[in-house]
């Protein structure tokens, strides 16, 4: 029993099957259970008033961004590496996802930082960063829907990934170097520091964060699947022409 | 590979080659900005170091696609590819060739644009020691976006927005090198951050470059 | 020194076109490749040359032996016949410019600029390509598209010569090049049923 097992198309569709009637209900409570908590039963700020509650959208969206980048790079390498479809597939699937969530964090983050700075649009590293994210999801998906072999498409993003990842982090270094910037820093971690993230906040973001990582899964699961029935017809109407 | 070279430098030299063409987009920019902003001396003072680095990169990106493009379809990447030399080898030339027709007259025709742009007395060696420093690097990360889109019909503005994102840090060192360097302030971060960047990309692109064109010729 | 190709299946566009193919190559020897538009002889050709990935068996040749010859000729347009032909030479490291534009009938030419020559003399220049790779197995892909009689019976001359001096030709062409030594191989019985997928090892065939 390998993992490696669940990069056969059949098997990863019939096992996507059963796993997210299981998630799909799993992120929904998750997120409606943290959300309604967080914008209804917690306390306002002292300082930001009610506008503070928008990090429950804007965290796990930051978050999620990132986090769906990384994803698509370890896809890539795996794909690069092992040559299992699959995995070039699911990289393909994140990507538009991954750019929703960083689209998502630059509005919510906008809207919150216009009565917070008094302005929509900070050019400050954290902002700047986000922004440099989406151009290069951008370039990522535009580069896989303009190669017409879809294998030749899964290796050139492929290697577009894992270059254009290390360029995203030299990107951060340079920007925060370039601006030192208004963003605060991340406060989730920094129990026991000054600053720290009111306890009152912390459960229903740890709901929302779950909530967010369930639905990136779910979504990630379906679409691939249906990537994975594309190609499969792809196949089919190829063989029909051959013959 | 010199060889190589050497025929590369030919053609853009000859008719058509398209040599001149970075320098005559540059010199536009630096021309089309302050008629935009308005001709305020001290503004421009300010904002030159960044327009000259914008200029410097979008007359880079303009001849990218003809790195490989030309010989992609004349079928001499297929020959070069079954040549003795290493694909890695053939990239590495071609994005020297690449920097030797654009590249280097941007380098030396900055300081002539500087003037126009009131650039401070302290920045226009800067100026010089950042693009000579980081439009190497702009040609070995091109040649990458190159060979990532050489194989397509609508290349041109694809290979822009995959190049662009790439050419983030070498911007923001190279523009930010002159910036110090005009204020009179400590240049050597920057300086070594902006050198590191197009040694490392000079050093390992060619190899995901050619992966990218072996992927591309298949 | 043979090239030595056994149980051979290529892909075009990620679907297996022949399979099958097994041939040999010693030196002396030349083969055509015949089979109707489309069964994919160029595909065979690019994948011999290494140009892409074999779907199954074995390709064995010495290393740097094979100089392919593609329907285009990689000239440049705006380089004479002397500076193109200089370029392959420099880079394969050989010399004998002179000669080959002198076998090929190419000396009259010499420098003229490519973009001014027929589609016959660059066709010419393209294969005089050939003779400066120095490479002993020569890859063929319809060498004699755009010559005139005269061409062809100066190019028979010319594999005839590289055969004689132990090298050897692999030619996909339709017309008769005259070589009377040269073997046949139509490739129709190789023709992919379809058994064989682009899958690669495990088991990802996705129909």
């Amino acid at each position: 029993m390998s993992l490696w097992e669940y990069a056969n198309p059949k098997k990863f569709t019939e096992t996507t099957a059963r796993v997210l009637p299981v998630v799909v209900p799993l992120a929904g409570a998750c997120l409606l259970a943290g959300l309604i908590w967080g914008f209804f039963f917690t306390p306002e700020d002292y300082k930001q008033g009610s506008t503070v509650k928008i990090l429950f959208l804007h965290v796990p969206a930051a978050m999620m961004a990132v986090n769906a980048w990384i994803m698509m790079l370890v896809a890539s390498l795996v794909w690069i590496v092992r040559r299992h479809h699959v995995s070039a597939l699911a990289a393909k699937a994140a990507a538009p996802v991954g750019m929703t969530f960083t689209l998502v964090a630059l509005v919510t983050g906008a809207l919150w930082g216009q009565p917070m700075w008094g302005t929509w649009w900070e050019w400050d590293p954290r902002l700047t960063s986000f922004l440099i994210l989406f151009l290069f999801y951008l370039g990522y998906i535009a580069l896989w829907q303009a190669v017409e072999n879809p294998d030749t498409a899964a290796d050139l993003t492929g290697v577009l990934c894992v270059v254009g990842s290390v360029f995203a982090v030299l990107s951060r270094y340079a920007v925060k170097f370039w601006n030192q910037g208004l963003h605060q820093d991340s406060t989730i971690m920094k129990v026991g520091e000054k600053d720290p993230l009111d306890p009152a906040y912390y459960w229903p973001l740890i709901f929302c964060l779950a909530g967010v990582v369930l639905m990136f899964v779910a979504l990630v699961l379906l679409r691939t699947v249906t990537e994975i029935r594309l190609r499969r017809l792809a196949v089919i109407e190829a063989r029909e022409k051959f013959e | 590979m010199i060889a190589l070279l050497l025929r590369d430098l030919r053609i853009a030299f000859r008719a058509g080659g398209g040599f001149g063409l970075g320098l005559a987009f540059f010199l536009l920019v630096a021309v089309l900005v302050p008629l935009g902003v308005g001709p305020e001396g001290g503004t421009l003072a300010r904002i030159a170091p960044g327009i000259l680095w914008v200029g410097a990169l979008l007359a880079c990106l303009l001849s990218l696609d003809r790195i490989f493009a030309l010989d992609f379809e004349d079928g001499s990447l297929d020959l070069l590819a079954t040549a003795p030399i290493p694909l890695e080898g053939v990239v590495a030339v071609k994005a020297l060739a690449h920097w030797l027709v654009t590249g280097l007259p941007l380098v030396i025709a900055a300081p002539v644009l500087g003037v126009l742009l009131h650039l401070p007395e302290a920045g226009y060696g800067w100026l010089v020691v950042s693009l000579l420093l980081g439009t190497p690097g702009l040609s070995a990360i091109g040649a990458f976006g190159a060979a990532l889109t050489v194989g397509l019909k609508r290349g041109g503005l694809l290979l822009s927005l995959l190049v662009l994102p790439l050419y983030v840090p070498t911007l923001i060192f190279g523009a930010e090198l002159v910036k110090r360097g005009a204020a009179g302030m400590a240049v050597q971060v920057p300086l070594l951050l902006l050198a590191g960047i197009t040694l490392g990309a000079a050093a390992l692109l060619p190899f995901a470059s050619a992966l990218a064109l072996r992927i591309n010729l298949r | 020194m043979e090239f030595i190709v056994s149980d051979l299946a290529v892909a075009r566009g990620g679907i297996c076109v022949l399979e099958g193919v097994s041939l040999r190559l010693a030196p002396g020897q030349a083969l055509v490749l015949r089979g109707p538009n489309g069964i994919g002889k160029t595909t065979l050709m690019r994948t011999l040359a290494g140009l892409q990935p074999a779907l199954r068996g074995t390709i064995s040749a010495p290393p740097e032996s094979i100089a392919y010859a593609a329907h285009a000729d990689g000239l440049k347009s705006t380089l004479s016949v002397a500076e193109n032909l200089g370029f392959w030479a420099a880079v394969h490291g050989m010399a004998g410019v002179e000669a080959a534009m002198a076998r090929m009938n190419l000396t009259d030419l010499a420098d003229r600029r490519a973009a001014n020559l027929s589609a016959g003399q660059k066709r010419r220049l393209g294969l005089a390509r050939l003779l400066v790779s120095g490479r002993p197995f020569w890859l063929l892909d319809e060498p004699t598209v755009s010559l005139d009689t005269a061409s062809v019976a100066l190019f028979a001359e010319v594999v005839r010569a590289h055969l004689a001096s132990g090298g050897a030709a692999l030619m996909a062409t339709h017309i008769d090049l005259g070589l009377a030594e040269a073997g046949l191989l139509d490739l129709t019985p190789f023709k992919a049923t379809g058994a064989v997928q682009a899958a690669q090892g495990f088991d990802e065939a996705f129909a």
